[in-house]
């Protein structure tokens, strides 16, 4: 049991409504922060603590929040990221859903450290009904005076609103995102000008993850000092982990970011194991974009370390024999598990999912689909193989918004570790069709 | 069901009046309000989940040119983005749109069955309605339910677990006799 910063009271009757959450010393953040502190003090203890962004990219957000342009006379906006879409994430939605109360406090901290008078929660529009509840929870904070005019007395206004996305998950990259929250189509857009510079209503804008915001009233409460020596090294503080697949547990768990690996995989105080007592085969432990790994490199670093649950150590090895920590979500593979198919299936997301405007992206992942369809539909090729690798790295780095290395990786990745498994369904057609069948190394068996 | 857009156009061509409750109309004017004076249309998104939610779960195209009355913009700035979002049906849909999570996480529990379970007790294949207009069956991406697939929305709920034959019976049963709400109605 290490440390919990947010989900310390999520388990609490009642915990949704304003007075059960200021019982449980919610607010206390916007009251010494209004009350006793400069925006840029708040804005030192965030750089101080070394919280990194949790929506995927990590970079720090004392950083992000320093970078905002502040020309007179002109407002600026802070933007909460709630898209969540990352295949294998839903711990915003658990943590909204569960404590409301807790994402506005982050919110009105957060928007008095950077100046802005108007907020807002993007949320993707399939969660109505949290929007709903964040709703409810706001409509309480601002009769109790922490939102709106002059709140507790500071002089001090913020308004708080949440607008619903219309699914798509383009518009969890910030650009898409903003043009989305301006009502229109998310096409993400050239940067530079950045969102500091340049972001919603073409003003200054910050946009953070739910979680990244929602850990700033402890920074406040207890000082970024505190904050930072939770963890290890670089990676501070607590993470919120989104753990689904083939395991005994699935669910969101907040931990001290540092924890092992294997105790994560198989301690009950977490995944609990992999289910009905089977191997486990393979992990994507940051969303679907980041690189799959199989279970001997996801235990143990190529150098034979223990592989902890940090920035540093889940991307140790590079994509060599590495991976990322992404959104943390880990997504857990029993050895019943076909990589084609699940590469496939990703596959098929990402191109869902591009928004067509560059065409590497539009038309690269449109062929990946296709050659991975055909190949676990039993009518693969021995080049496909290579043409996968070719037009993945086609794709990688010559997109505007980052969509296109995330549909590029998986596919990258399942190859490097996976390689005799394509081939296998590429010279045994008529095997792999057959359903549930699965290679299974030197020694492929079929279990329909 | 319409195949082409000429049919949706005819098919559009019976509804003769597009006019949204005074609750509904509440709903939008609240969500305008959130934008700064000039930036209306950015309210686009949440006024299309009302229009969608108060004339049978899709958006003809009389709905889309109110929406863009009321927002004082150009029809196709409506158009353009419920083609970008895939949560905004364009054709007719059943009473209740089974949006079932086809994504890596939740095939790893079953995903696959579950929507193949789906089309043979409902006999219609992907984006299909059944005979009795009960239930359009589509496959959708990441719902952000990955630890408790396999999983389904239908408008605003999720129905999460369907992990066996039995558990998919009930809920289609359920459904049967389910009537469909329009939720802010409630939150009013």
């Amino acid at each position: 049991m290490g440390i919990k910063i947010l989900t310390e009271h999520i388990n609490v009757p009642g915990i949704e409504t304003l007075e059960v959450y200021r019982k449980h010393g919610g607010y206390r953040s916007v009251e010494k922060a209004l009350k006793t502190m400069s925006p840029d003090e708040v804005v030192e203890e965030v750089k101080t603590s070394g919280l990194r962004g949790r929506g995927g990219a990590g970079f720090p957000t004392g950083m992000k929040w320093s970078f905002l342009a502040k020309p007179e006379g002109v407002p600026r906006y802070l933007v909460c990221n709630a898209d969540e879409s990352e295949p294998g994430t839903f711990k915003d939605r658990y943590f909204m859903e569960k404590t409301p109360h807790s994402l506005i406090e982050g919110m009105i901290t957060s928007s008095y450290a950077l100046g802005a008078n108007t907020s807002y929660i993007y949320i993707r529009g399939e969660l109505m009904f949290v929007l709903r509840i964040l709703e409810k929870a706001i409509a309480e904070a601002y009769a109790a005076g922490l939102l709106g005019k002059n709140i507790l007395g500071s002089g001090y206004d913020l308004d708080l609103h949440v607008a619903p996305g219309g699914g798509a998950y383009i518009c969890g990259e910030e650009t898409a995102l903003l043009e989305s929250l301006e009502g229109k189509r998310g096409n993400p857009r050239n940067k530079p000008p950045f969102p500091a510079v340049k972001g919603l209503f073409a003003s200054p804008t910050v946009v953070n993850n739910v979680e990244s915001i929602a850990s700033v009233p402890w920074i406040v409460n207890n000082g970024g000092a505190e904050y930072a020596k939770i963890g290890i090294g670089r990676s501070t503080g607590t993470k919120l982990f989104s753990c689904s697949g083939n395991i005994n547990k699935p669910g969101v768990y907040e931990i001290e970011l540092g924890v092992p690996v294997e105790e994560f995989i198989y301690s009950d105080e977490y995944c609990g194991g992999i289910w009905k007592g089977k191997q486990l085969k393979a992990v994507v432990p940051g969303g679907s974009s980041v690189p799959i790994l199989p279970a001997n490199l996801i235990t143990k670093t190529a150098a034979g370390e223990d592989r902890l649950m940090t920035y540093e150590s889940l991307s140790d090895g590079g994509f060599v024999s590495g991976s990322m920590l992404g959104s943390g979500a880990f997504i857990v593979f029993d050895e019943d598990q076909c990589i084609v198919r699940n590469t496939w299936n990703y596959a098929r997301f990402y191109h869902h999912e591009s928004c067509g405007q560059c065409s590497p992206c539009r038309e690269g992942t449109g062929w990946m689909e296709k050659v991975l369809h055909r190949i676990e539909h039993g009518h693969g090729h021995q080049q496909d193989i290579d043409l996968l690798v070719s037009v993945a790295k086609q794709i990688e780095g010559n997109t505007i918004c980052p969509l296109g290395d995330a549909a590029a990786w998986p596919v990258a990745s399942a190859i490097r570790h996976f390689r005799d498994e394509f081939e296998w369904h590429i010279k045994h057609p008529k095997e792999a069709i057959l359903p549930g069948a699965v290679y299974r190394g030197q020694l492929a068996t079929i279990e329909a | 069901m319409p195949e082409t857009a000429d049919d949706n156009y005819k098919m559009a061509e019976t509804i003769n009046e597009v006019k949204f409750s005074d609750a509904g109309m509440a709903e939008i004017q609240r969500y305008i309000s959130h934008y700064p004076e000039g930036r209306q249309k950015s309210a686009i998104l949440p006024i299309m989940h009302v229009a969608q939610a108060e004339f049978g779960g899709w958006l003809s195209p009389q709905a889309m040119d109110k929406i863009a009355e009321i927002l004082n913009i150009q029809p196709i700035e409506v158009y353009e983005v419920a083609t970008f979002y895939t949560m905004f049906n364009l054709k007719p849909v059943g009473k209740h749109v089974l949006e079932v999570c086809r994504t890596g996480p939740c095939c790893l529990r079953g995903a696959d069955q579950v929507i193949d379970m789906l089309k043979e007790k409902l006999n219609i294949e992907e984006g299909e309605t059944t005979a009795d207009g009960m239930f359009t069956l589509k496959p959708v991406e990441c719902l952000a339910s990955c630890g408790t697939g396999p999983m389904l929305q239908v408008r605003e709920k999720f129905y999460e677990n369907i992990d066996t034959e039995e558990k998919l019976d009930q809920f289609l049963e359920t459904m049967r006799n389910t009537e469909v709400e329009t939720p802010y109605h409630q939150a009013q």
